[in-house]
């Protein structure tokens, strides 16, 4: 099976098509550098993403902390991180940087607030 | 059962207007208005000009009014603390043949009485209407034609009314009119009932459909749509007049009209609605207006439109309809008040008061009738230098929420606790959100010191009452 | 009056960047004003990923990115920070009159930077005709109530314009609960980031009508549904193209106007067009000693370019300062 995708690895957007089968990646074409090529593969076998979200932080001087995780989650599973950082509360002050949880959803990945707020 | 002496039906400037009139009077009067907010039916898309009365049949009642209007109007806004301007206008002709036509317009207008008209040429455009197309041969200059923020009069007329003891009823229509001995029994919003000895059906859209619960099947309104631009207010001084083609048959044409709030409109249309909640507006409408509009001020640019707005003008025939209906005594119709009601609405007053007293029932004045109301502060329409005071006086004055329009957190807070429920409520008393980042900046601020005001949760909070919520969901309320 | 040697309008990324550069070449005395009650501008709002990829080699969110000025220009000596400060009027002497909450100041500057971004073209500015229910809002408003407030503008979306912040809109709501039913891009193709249009539509299915446009947008007290059409090469609707779409609210996200009225007033030489002042180089107005920053003075894509062009203009405020002392 052939599938199509646009590289986002750098600007120049190449139109990637992939041979697939079993959900493994047998050829990449149309890619002007290497990076296509991780790229593909990466996005047909198993597409991760970065969750950047906000929880919510009453008391404090701003309404919602924005969180991000460190590093990506498997894409179909952004959804169900979104409704576990919405039981999220922050009741004291935090710094841009700081875990607000260390091993998100079993995930191994961290949840870390991206602003700071007393 | 509330017991009133007046009942009136309608909160846009004529029902306010008339409200204010008779409440120098010793009656009890209810005001019943079936949305959230006074306003917001045809008063709401006036363009605020006070007419000189150059545009009317001499014979015609609307004449008669607009003139005595358009002189009474200075006297109401001083008492009121509502600015008025007088800018004067100007009808425009591009041919020399049309001077005579302009020659007609004036022979009119002046048979009517209005003074200080003369035909102006070139020479006097060049230096008193720089941006005026120099094709323009001559024009007819009005000087007694004005300004005013029609949804300012509106709240202005109804909060000195108040004042004076008229009981205000909002999102109340009317269903029913039952006529007694002596008396009307006007039931509202599914189950109250007020029982009044005169009933005043100022309705504006809905004047028809009012008539109609009494049996009046004469009066019928056919909405006629009008759609207006408004311009950045950097081009405040684009024109220094009312800038008016020749008239048509049917219209004063499209317009160039300056407004209390700085912010120049360029309208109307004038289309007959599919409806009465006709308000939208179309492609052609602009093209239209655009192209009539740069004909006069060539300098007039698409980019500078800011908003865009619809009213309907209640027409109902060629001229106003204001009667007492000998077969129903204690019922008076205001109805058909389209061009030019706003600047008749207080000639309109005195007439209605007189009607009232041909229907029966006695008008003794009050002693203690309050004429002057606590003007509103408006940050935007005073010198800077004068701020300082004011911030002095109070922290607020200095909290700056509308950046465009230059509106502060108390004069928000102020137009609330004055009566304003909605988003447009606050928009039309202050102008926040009015201006060219169209709300972007300030919306939700707004919604908080609204929210705050009302004590209610934001997704309670409406743009212009039920079914216009802003938003979906809060998650104030998400569980923790 | 006080009378600082260099004031700057305006603390989003722009502005603390050129305010942190005039201090490394030497001014002492920065006056730095916020209208907000936070440092670091639109970026608080911006909590997704993608900026700092050039300034700081790093996949930073909006926060993020101005946290690394806030933290220097809250550390700063030289740079005094007004906050919840609205500069109202601005004088050819380099006069600015203030206010915030309990007072009016007026503010003589030997230097001024505008670094007082844009904003967003409405639905009034297109125009798209119709009614006007409630339920139109500018794409950045809709992320500011869902970032900052904590409250969902709509629950079936269509976007107008495929702009950046339109597409991460998309995203966000659909993430958040939202329908998002359809992106209308007048152009042939979309003006955002190949990525936006991969990990903000594509993700999830959202179908980009390009060569498309809103003709009407329907509803008395909030939007029902727009009707649609689609548009030839010259913009024109294609007869037998158009469909409706049911919607209960609209975003709007066609491009963003710079913010320049300030200048514009004290009859700084503007470009009306662009809505910007007339730069003779990089940030020098025609008014001398009065400059401009960020995206006040050019739309940018990338905030890093923001902030190395801003830095360029601190430094060019110092070296007026410098000439004139």
């Amino acid at each position: 099976m052939k599938k199509r995708l646009t590289c986002i690895a750098c600007p120049q957007s190449c139109l990637l098509e992939a041979e697939v089968e079993d959900n493994r990646v047998r050829s990449i074409s149309g890619n002007k550098c290497p990076q296509g090529e991780i790229y593909a593969r990466q996005e047909i076998e198993n597409p991760l993403r970065v969750l950047t979200t906000t929880v919510r932080s009453p008391g404090l001087e701003v309404k919602l902390i924005p969180v991000r995780t460190d590093r990506p989650l498997p894409k179909h599973r952004l959804q169900e991180a979104i409704q576990a950082a919405h039981k999220i509360k922050i009741t004291r002050p935090v710094r841009a940087g700081d875990v607000l949880a260390d091993n998100f959803l079993s995930l191994q990945v961290k949840l870390i607030a991206t602003r700071t707020a007393k | 059962m509330k017991p009133y002496d007046i009942l009136i039906v309608g909160g846009g400037v004529i029902g306010t207007a008339v409200a204010r009139e008779l409440s120098k009077y010793k009656i009890k009067i209810a005001l019943l208005e079936k949305e959230v907010e006074l306003a917001f039916g045809v008063s709401k898309s006036n363009s605020g000009i006070i007419h000189p009365g150059t545009q009317t049949p001499p014979r015609s009642l609307k004449g008669r009014l607009c003139l005595a209007g358009n002189r009474l109007l200075r006297s109401w806004a001083q008492e009121l603390g509502v600015h008025f301007k007088e800018v004067g206008e100007l009808i425009v002709a591009f041919r020399e043949e049309e001077r005579a036509v302009l020659q007609r317009i004036q022979q009119d207008a002046e048979s009517l009485g209005v003074l200080g008209l003369k035909i102006v040429d070139r020479a006097w455009l060049a230096e008193h209407e720089p941006n005026l197309n120099p094709e323009v041969k001559a024009a007819l200059y009005a000087p007694s034609a004005g300004i005013v923020s029609p949804y300012r009069l509106v709240y202005d007329l109804a909060e000195n009314a108040q004042q004076n003891g008229v009981d205000l009823f909002l999102q109340h229509p009317v269903s029913a009119i039952r006529p007694g001995r002596g008396y009307f029994e006007v039931v509202s919003s599914g189950s109250t009932v007020f029982r009044a000895r005169v009933v005043i059906n100022a309705a504006g859209l809905y004047a028809d459909e009012v008539a109609r619960l009494v049996g009046i099947q004469d009066i019928v309104i056919h909405p006629r749509k009008g759609e207006e631009y408004l311009l950045d207010k950097k081009r405040e001084n684009l024109t220094r007049h009312l800038l008016f083609p020749l008239p048509t048959p049917t219209s004063k044409g499209i317009l160039i009209i300056k407004s209390s709030d700085g912010n120049p409109i360029i309208g109307p249309t004038a289309e007959p609605a599919q409806s009465k909640e006709d308000l939208g507006t179309t492609d052609a409408g602009l093209a239209k207006i655009l192209a009539s509009v740069q004909k006069m001020v060539p300098t007039i640019q698409r980019r500078d439109i800011i908003a865009y707005f619809a009213g309907l003008r209640p027409v109902a025939g060629d001229d106003f309809i204001i009667r007492h209906e000998a077969a129903l005594p204690g019922f008076i119709n205001v109805a058909g008040i389209q061009s030019p009601g706003l600047t008749a609405a207080p000639a309109i007053a005195l007439m209605v008061r007189d009607l009232v007293r041909t229907s029966g029932l006695t008008l003794a004045p009050k002693r203690r009738f309050q004429r002057h109301r606590k003007p509103s502060v408006h940050l935007f329409s005073r010198p800077l230098s004068s701020a300082r005071a004011l911030v002095r006086k109070d922290p607020a004055y200095g909290d700056i929420v509308c950046r465009c329009e230059l509106v502060s957190a108390r004069e928000i807070r102020d137009a609330i606790q004055r009566g304003a429920r909605t988003l447009d409520g606050i928009k039309f008393r202050t102008r926040a959100q009015a201006g060219r980042c169209h709300g972007g900046f300030c919306t939700t601020r707004i919604m908080k010191i609204l929210a705050e005001e009302l004590g209610q949760p934001p997704e309670a909070l409406t743009k212009r009452g039920p079914g216009s919520e802003i938003i979906a969901k809060s998650r104030d309320h998400d569980p923790a | 009056m006080t009378r600082p040697d260099l004031v700057i309008v305006g603390a989003g990324p722009a502005g603390m960047a050129a305010a942190l550069a005039a201090r490394d070449q030497g001014v002492r005395d920065i006056l730095l004003l916020e209208r907000d009650q936070h440092l670091g501008g639109i970026l608080n709002q911006c909590i997704h990923p993608g900026f700092g990829l050039h300034q700081f080699k790093q996949d930073y969110t909006g926060p993020e990115f101005a946290d690394q000025y806030i933290r220097e220009v809250e550390a700063a000596p030289e740079i005094t920070v007004s906050l919840r400060t609205f500069a109202a009027r601005f004088a050819p002497d380099k006069t600015l009159t203030c206010l915030r909450p309990g007072r009016v100041d007026a503010i003589r500057a030997r230097a001024v930077i505008f670094a007082t971004g844009c904003r967003e073209r409405t639905r009034e500015m297109i125009p798209i005709p119709g009614t006007r229910p409630a339920g139109v809002f500018p794409a950045g408003l809709a992320q500011k109530m869902m970032n900052l407030e904590g409250l969902l503008p709509g629950r079936t979306v269509v976007i107008a314009g495929s702009g950046d912040i339109g597409l991460i809109m998309a995203r966000r709501l659909t993430l958040e609960g939202a329908r998002v039913q359809a992106v209308i891009e007048l152009q042939a193709e979309s003006r955002g980031l190949a990525r936006n249009v991969v990990q903000c539509l594509e993700d999830f299915s959202i179908p980009l009508h390009c060569r498309h446009r809103i003709t009407r947008i329907h509803g008395q007290n909030r939007v029902e549904k727009v009707s649609v059409a689609a548009v030839d090469d010259d913009l024109r609707d294609r007869p037998g193209t158009a469909f409706d779409i049911p919607c209960d609210t609209v975003l709007i996200s066609v491009g963003l106007i710079p913010e320049n009225e300030l200048l514009e007033m004290a009859g700084a030489a503007m470009d009306l067009k662009a809505n910007t002042p007339v730069v003779r180089e990089l940030g020098v107005t025609s008014l001398p000693g009065v400059f401009v920053a960020g995206n006040a003075g050019n739309i940018y894509d990338l905030v890093d370019s923001v902030t190395r062009d801003s830095e360029r203009v601190g430094q060019k405020a110092e070296a007026y300062l410098r000439g004139v002392a």
